[in-house]
């Protein structure tokens, strides 16, 4: 008999849900932790981090979750405030970087062929040199700080996606209904509004979803490295590289618990990309 | 006894259409076939109908996702999934329809040796190609140098040193000059005479009538008639299903008239007779329930209607 | 025929090249524009902390000495012409020549990063390949998870917990160093230096691997799907056989070009594990020459780096067109 080839599939039908609307849930459920880590954190004032001399280089305990340092300030709160830094500069430069992504490859797409080669060429630059090398040198010409991090970031998380919009825009200008758009005396401006900006805010948004734990990630390794984010700041990369001096006096939590929670904001961050580009990609409709 | 015997098979298929809904699309349902030993059967429908799917389903080769139901008996025993396993390249061989179906790394010449199952390897695959016309040299090359009619001899050879007793060729003929399609025919009446049984899926009912003994007519996901090559003929009376008939009377040596309206789309197929909508004897009956399978004049049929 | 082979590779060199060229001009004169605007003085990072011993005429004297009392495009000219001549001036910090730090420094990183290039290649491939022909099972789970989390993990932080593991709870190796502090250059033992190396290269082939794992098990997927396995299924293979036969062969070609593409990766998970583990390479100079403000050695490595990219995609590209017999046969008809 055959009828039992295939039982395994029937599986699925254990839960209520299917998998589409199980990622769905997951996916609103990871953006409200998110959401609340940053303005969690937004709403910590300096207070909680105050240097406090009686509480000095404290394991982890109920009263401070992940310790204390040798100022005495608790790290939960650091972390926390990092988080919430480490996400508003990852948005800027995901934001900043999608922008670029999306006039580059709209220009690559419509603007001819000129147009085209000259950003394929530039594109081609900015995957020539490695991106964290490309980083130090952006955030050394700006002299660091939080402007140079930010402007760097900006400037070198763009090339993959204009490559995809650039691909999806063609794609689409190529479609039937838009040459009969075309046919139809519709301006430019008009299919572009009504045609390929619509068709492309899916792809947009999954890039932009996807290129956000790049940029946290990167941004608190150049501030580990020195040349990001003042010490004054309570970055991520700041904690874990001041940690590295009380390392070897067995203070493991300094370094442990942020960077810990640091991975579990960028999986954060990757998974609702990974669930956004299953629920709207079409072309992955039976994963 | 007939050496393989479809019955009642069903094939279906989980799939997401839009958003979230998840929707199970019936490709292939009660389907019936039998093949004798020393004969050809072709199973003759229009292109994208699932005929594929039946070759998968007796070899055992459906993608994870499909749902079978049915039996399939191979000399009197039911095949189970891994009866099937064992089977495969010994006993029933396929003959898929494009070089997509050959390694694109691997030298034609070695993927043809990987099929001989006793002796020596290459010595077989030598006499075959030779057998076949194809040259020496067509042993050494990749997939994509292979001309449409090399590959497909290619293909056959696989079939032919496995020494299987069952063949199912899917779609052999299409883009072949004449030719060369008239030898590939040759060989599967040769391969019939030899005593294997040949099963020839195919949507090009005209070459299927020049060799097969027996047509198995294939209509949106199960067969509604099953009758001797002998009956294709005059003006198809003495075909059994309207279909068939109709099928017959569409080629351009007969009446040249086309079917009018097209084949249901496997996720909204009709709840009875899957052909009433487009049947001109069809009544209010054959929309309630989908007929069974009968024996009618030495031929089997679908149709309540058939005489 | 061969002639003719040759001939077509020769041209595919050239335009390669010449794209590397104009990309290679570009950058160099890009990275030259971006530091000479930087706010970070050159004169002060040279002299460092005797700055306030220092008056004005020397300093004068100092940027004479430089050439930074010129115009810029003079300035780039100057050092264009020099980089031609193979002088990629003096590093500010090191007091040395830039070239022959470069090379030094590179001997080491090479250890490194060929340890854990090959360390990730191998043990991501075979991942790869065991999550996608157990796809589904536990196993499979695990190896995804794995990757995922991996590619979520910033690499200076796993290396700061193989520092609390393995160099201060366990005591198997030391803090930080490429050698052991105050001892000669010629009496470091080879032992000497694979202590300093484990740590940095485990730390770096534990991130590799989740790339080409992921990338190999899609292809290895992929392939399973495909059109011949399906006819190779149907011709009895199964299991390792099928595997060996059509799997491998299909997904090595792709799993190797991608290791070769990712040498820009490689070469910045280098400059984090460098800084961490205190191991004088590549990576540890560009932070330096960064934070300190040393213009020369910072756009040496900049170029330096840039050539390292260039020669893994070229090495990439290369493997195609030789290896693959769809691209090679087909030039030979």
């Amino acid at each position: 008999m055959i009828q039992n080839l295939h039982v395994r599939k029937k599986e699925e039908n254990r839960f209520s849900l299917n998998r589409r609307q199980r990622k769905l849930v997951t996916s609103i459920v990871a953006a409200i932790v998110l959401l609340g880590v940053v303005v969690v954190g937004a709403l910590l004032d300096e207070e909680r981090i105050a240097t406090n001399l009686i509480a000095r280089n404290l394991a982890p305990s109920f009263d401070h979750l992940f310790g204390t340092d040798w100022l005495g300030r608790d790290m939960f709160a650091r972390t926390i405030m990092g988080l919430s830094l480490s996400v508003k500069v990852g948005l800027i430069g995901a934001i900043g970087s999608t922008s670029i992504a999306l006039i580059l490859g709209m220009a690559a797409a419509t603007m001819g062929r000129v147009a085209d080669r000259l950003i394929s060429w530039l594109i081609d630059l900015f995957l020539s040199v490695p991106h964290l090398v490309t980083l130090i040198l952006i955030a050394f010409t700006l002299g660091g700080g939080f402007k140079g991090i930010v402007i760097g970031l900006v400037l070198t998380h763009w090339p993959s996606l204009a490559r995809v919009i650039r691909a999806e825009v063609m794609q689409i200008r190529s479609a039937e209904y838009v040459q009969i758009s075309k046919q139809l005396g519709k301006s430019k401006g008009w299919i572009a509004v009504h045609h390929i900006l619509p068709h492309l805010t899916p792809q947009i948004l999954i890039g932009f979803m996807l290129m956000f734990p790049h940029v946290i990630l990167h941004e608190s390794a150049v501030t580990f490295i020195g040349l990001g984010l003042s010490p004054h700041e309570p970055a991520i990369g700041i904690i874990l590289s001041e940690s590295m001096k009380y390392l070897s006096a067995g203070m493991w939590w300094l370094a442990f618990y942020p960077g810990l929670c640091l991975l579990m904001i960028v999986q954060t961050f990757d998974r609702i990309g990974e669930n956004l580009r299953l629920l709207l990609d079409p072309s992955k409709s039976n994963d | 006894m007939p050496i393989l015997e479809v019955e009642n098979l069903s094939i279906s298929f989980n799939q997401y259409t839009a958003g979230l809904k998840r929707k199970n699309i019936q490709v292939i349902s009660s389907l019936h076939v039998t093949l004798e030993a020393g004969e050809i059967l072709a199973v003759v429908g229009a292109s994208g109908s699932g005929k594929s799917l039946l070759a998968h389903a007796i070899l055992g080769i459906l993608p994870d996702n499909a749902l079978v139901s049915g039996t399939i008996k191979y000399n009197g025993e039911l095949l189970t999934p891994s009866t099937q396993a064992s089977l495969r390249g010994k006993e029933i061989a396929l003959i898929p329809q494009s070089t997509n179906y050959l390694d694109p790394l691997m030298r034609v010449g070695n993927q043809v040796r990987t099929s001989v199952q006793t002796g020596d390897a290459t010595l077989a695959q030598r006499a075959v190609f030779k057998r076949l016309h194809l040259q020496q040299t067509v042993e050494k090359m990749y997939p994509f140098q292979l001309s449409g009619g090399m590959a497909r001899r290619a293909l056959l050879s696989t079939a032919i040193v496995s020494d299987a007793k069952v063949i199912i060729a899917d779609e052999p003929t299409p883009g072949l000059d004449p030719v060369v399609m008239k030898e590939a025919l040759n060989n599967f009446r040769e391969f019939a005479d030899n005593g294997c049984a040949v099963m020839l899926i195919t949507h090009d009912i005209e070459s299927a009538l020049m060799i097969a003994d027996k047509i198995a007519v294939f209509y949106a996901g199960t067969t509604v008639e099953l009758a001797p090559v002998e009956d294709f003929t005059g003006n198809g009376e003495a075909l059994r299903h309207p279909y068939s008939k109709a099928l017959w009377r569409a080629l351009p040596q007969n009446d040249f008239t086309p079917i009018p309206g097209s084949q249901p789309h496997p996720s909204d197929l009709p709840t009875g007779c899957l052909f009433a909508p487009r049947c001109t004897m069809a009544t209010s009956a054959c929309s309630e329930e989908q007929p069974d399978m009968r024996n009618i004049r030495n031929g089997m049929v679908r149709c309540m209607h058939a005489t | 025929m061969r002639k003719m082979l040759l001939g077509k590779l020769g041209i595919f060199l050239l335009l390669k090249g010449l794209r590397m060229l104009t990309l290679l001009i570009a950058i160099c004169f890009i990275s030259f524009l971006l530091v000479k605007n930087s706010p970070i003085d050159p004169i002060q990072a040279y002299i460092g902390a005797d700055m306030l011993k220092v008056g004005p005429e020397q300093r004068e004297k100092i940027a004479e000495y430089w050439g930074l009392d010129q115009p810029v495009m003079v300035q780039f000219l100057n050092w264009g012409s020099a980089l031609l001549a193979g002088d990629l001036g003096t590093s500010m910090i090191f007091r040395r020549p830039v070239a022959e730090i470069i090379g030094e420094r590179f001997v080491n990183s090479l250890i490194l990063m060929v340890t854990a290039w090959v360390l990730s290649g191998v043990i991501g491939f075979v991942m790869g390949v065991v999550s996608a022909m157990k796809k589904d099972s536990w196993i499979d789970r695990l190896i995804k998870w794995y990757c995922y989390t991996l590619a979520s993990t910033p690499t200076f932080w796993l290396g700061l917990l193989m520092l609390i593991v393995f160099a201060v709870w366990l005591g198997w190796f030391p803090i930080g160093l490429g050698v052991p502090a105050g001892v000669l250059a010629a009496d470091v033992t080879i032992a000497d230096r694979i202590e300093h190396l484990i740590l940095p290269a485990i730390t770096l082939s534990i991130i590799g691997v989740a790339n080409v794992a992921l990338h190999t098990r899609q292809k290895l997927i992929d392939v399973l799907a495909s059109d011949y396995v399906l006819f190779a299924r149907a011709r009895g293979e199964r299991g390792f056989i099928l595997f060996w036969r059509h799997g491998l062969r299909n997904v090595a070609l792709p799993a190797i070009t991608l290791q070769f593409a990712a040498f820009g990766e490689l070469f910045g998970g280098a400059v984090l594990a460098e800084q961490i583990f205190s191991y004088p390479g590549l990576g540890q100079a560009t932070v330096e020459a960064g934070l300190r403000g040393d213009v020369p050695l910072l756009l040496g490595l900049v170029i330096f780096s840039t050539f390292f990219v260039f020669a893994g995609n070229l090495i990439a590209d290369l493997i195609y067109y030789v290896v693959d017999p769809r691209t090679r046969e087909s030039r030979m008809i």
